[in-house]
């Protein structure tokens, strides 16, 4: 066997734990450290309100304020939570062409005792990070000023912290596909992971319900997690008000629970083989020191 | 026989005690002739480069189209007049011009920091106001043909309905929104000069709150005056709501201010803007080599 073989499919717990642990505090520092904490707070706060701040004033001017309206509080929490798709996703793809373009120094990492999707996980826990306080200061904003229903007190916590844990890491396993991908392809391709992600937004029911899609387009919805995992936010954060819509009113919180577990099971086998997959080829071809910079 | 002057037989026939080597080099234009020599060669790379690369031609149209079209389900989610759904289609194209100012014009001096080629452009014999000249042309009339097939297909998929009262103005009121825009691309690309990691982050910033002030996607009108007042600054923001009048049933009850004095200001903008790059860009220009940034590469 290789030694490079070794590396990436050792069965290691430490190993994978340090990769990650490390990974993640690099990918800390590469995200916070080219300014000063204040003027890096501002810059994850300002993005993320004035991107939910469009749909807010387009809401607005059609509706003449009406923020008490269960679709305000549908499209707010579910633009809110879908912060967490663009960070954590293109967090994880976007380091294999930070690391092999930019920094030059993915043939390192595949050098070093690490592993390199577990590398490549922890290299999006910043993103994650950053855009959980992106989340968190949406939803406070929305509910102290624009009259989002959620009640601190009324929300099915086990419900919201099983669902953003079983979706972090269904995200996560996405991620990894992308990666994978982002192995073979070159630097200027950039933008995969905000096709993807602008697709999912698309159809995945975030801003909308699917109802308002054309009947066509609805299955690659009812196909995506994503759709299932905001529809369980919105149900464990707003109750009834989230369930009032049609799209899935048919499936109980277990069911749906049920569905995003397998979804994220079956992207994870997914990921782990073609993540495998496009490695040997990138091998094959000579492209993990390749430069693409033309 | 090959028709490079640096070729084997002319070396040899200068060796052999032929003509002086300065005469077969080839002729070099200056002045104006130069200026604009350098402006067709920066612009070029814009216009036919990105032609060739098909990948980024699909995303280029396909990112923006997927935001149009979700804008567009949440206004028929919330049950808006169908005129919106034009304004998001107009103001969707008009994001690609955004992207482009702020990522190939604004922050291209920061990649051509990183690659090494700045110093290079400095050394040249060339303007580097002809260098960004060139880089606003090209990347205009590239970014035209994107916003053009993007409203083309977000009016065929949404059924969008026009209604043009002056052609003229229309014309008139993007001719200018560009020329402000792209001056100020121009002064922000002396900007980015200076700057070296922050440049990314300082681009990724100026996307949503511009989108938002800017009224990409609904009339500024809904905003204060002095909002909207302040915002009108970037030229998107009345050139947006100077073509919803003009293409919209609907667009002159939502403008903001009449489109004649959307024209003049716009008119006003153009001028302070490009005077202003050419000033600031003198002006950065010294201070970067002054404090020697033209070649830094901070990673």
């Amino acid at each position: 066997m290789q030694a490079t073989d070794i590396q990436t499919t050792k069965k290691n717990i430490p190993l994978y734990l340090r990769s990650f642990r490390m990974a993640a505090w690099l990918g800390w520092q590469i995200e916070s450290n080219w300014t000063d904490p204040f003027l890096f707070a501002i810059y994850s706060i300002i993005k993320p309100l004035a991107g939910a701040a469009i749909l807010v004033v387009m809401y607005s001017v059609i509706t003449s304020g009406d923020f008490a309206s269960p679709i305000f509080s549908y499209i707010y929490l579910g633009n809110a939570f879908y912060m967490y798709v663009g960070a954590v996703m293109s967090g994880i793809s976007w380091a294999v062409l930070d690391d092999r373009e930019h920094y030059k120094t993915l043939k390192y990492m595949y050098v070093a005792p690490i592993n390199i999707p577990a590398y490549l996980i922890g290299r999006g826990v910043a993103k994650f990070l950053v855009g959980s306080i992106s989340v968190i200061i949406t939803i406070v904003f929305g509910v102290l000023f624009l009259h989002v229903n959620v009640d601190p007190l009324a929300i099915n916590w086990p419900l919201f912290l099983i669902s953003l844990v079983i979706g972090i890491v269904m995200l996560a396993m996405m991620g990894l596909i992308l990666a994978g991908i982002s192995l073979l392809i070159v630097q200027h391709v950039w933008f995969i992971g905000d096709a993807v992600a602008g697709a999912l937004f698309l159809f995945s029911g975030a801003i909308f319900p699917l109802e308002v899609l054309p009947v066509w387009l609805r299955p690659f919805g009812f196909i995506m997690p994503v759709t299932y995992w905001l529809e369980l936010l919105r149900r464990s954060l707003v109750g009834r008000v989230a369930e009032a819509f049609p799209t899935l009113s048919a499936l109980n919180n277990l069911q749906l629970i049920g569905i995003l577990l397998g979804l994220s099971i079956l992207f994870g086998i997914v990921a782990q083989f073609l993540f495998r997959y496009c490695e040997h080829i990138a091998r094959e071809r000579g492209l993990i020191d390749m430069v693409t910079n033309y | 026989m090959s028709n490079n002057p640096y070729s084997t037989p002319q070396v040899l026939s200068h060796q052999e005690g032929g003509r002086p080597l300065e005469v077969d080099r080839l002729h070099k234009n200056s002045g104006w002739r130069l200026y604009f020599q350098t402006v067709i060669a920066r612009a070029y790379p814009r216009i036919i480069g990105q032609q060739r690369e098909k990948s980024w031609l699909f995303f280029d149209i396909l990112l923006p189209l997927l935001s149009v079209c979700a804008y567009v389900f949440v206004y028929r989610a919330i049950k808006a007049p169908e005129d919106y759904i034009g304004f998001v289609v107009v103001g969707g194209a008009m994001t690609a011009f955004w992207m482009n100012v702020l990522w190939s014009m604004s922050s291209q001096l920061y990649w051509e920091k990183e690659q090494g080629n700045l110093a290079l452009y400095i050394m040249s014999p060339t303007s580097m106001m002809a260098v960004l000249l060139g880089m606003a042309l090209g990347g205009l009339l590239a970014t035209t043909l994107r916003a053009l097939v993007i409203i083309v297909l977000g009016s065929l998929f949404f059924h969008v309905q026009y209604a043009v009262v002056s052609f003229v103005q229309l014309f008139a009121v993007f001719i200018l929104a560009m020329f402000a825009l792209y001056g100020l691309g121009m002064m922000a690309a002396s900007l980015y000069l200076l700057l070296s990691r922050e440049a990314w982050h300082i681009s990724n910033l100026a996307q949503e709150p511009i989108y938002l002030f800017s009224g990409f996607y609904f009339p500024i009108k809904n905003f204060s005056f002095w909002i909207s007042a302040i915002s009108s600054i970037i030229p998107l923001t009345l050139g947006l709501d100077a073509m919803r009048q003009l293409v919209f049933k609907t667009g002159p009850s939502l403008g903001f201010v009449s489109v004649g004095v959307e024209i003049l200001v716009l008119s006003i903008l153009s001028v302070v803007f490009l005077f202003g790059a050419r000033l600031m860009l003198a002006y950065m220009e010294k201070l970067a080599i002054r404090e020697g940034r033209l070649t830094e590469n901070r990673r």
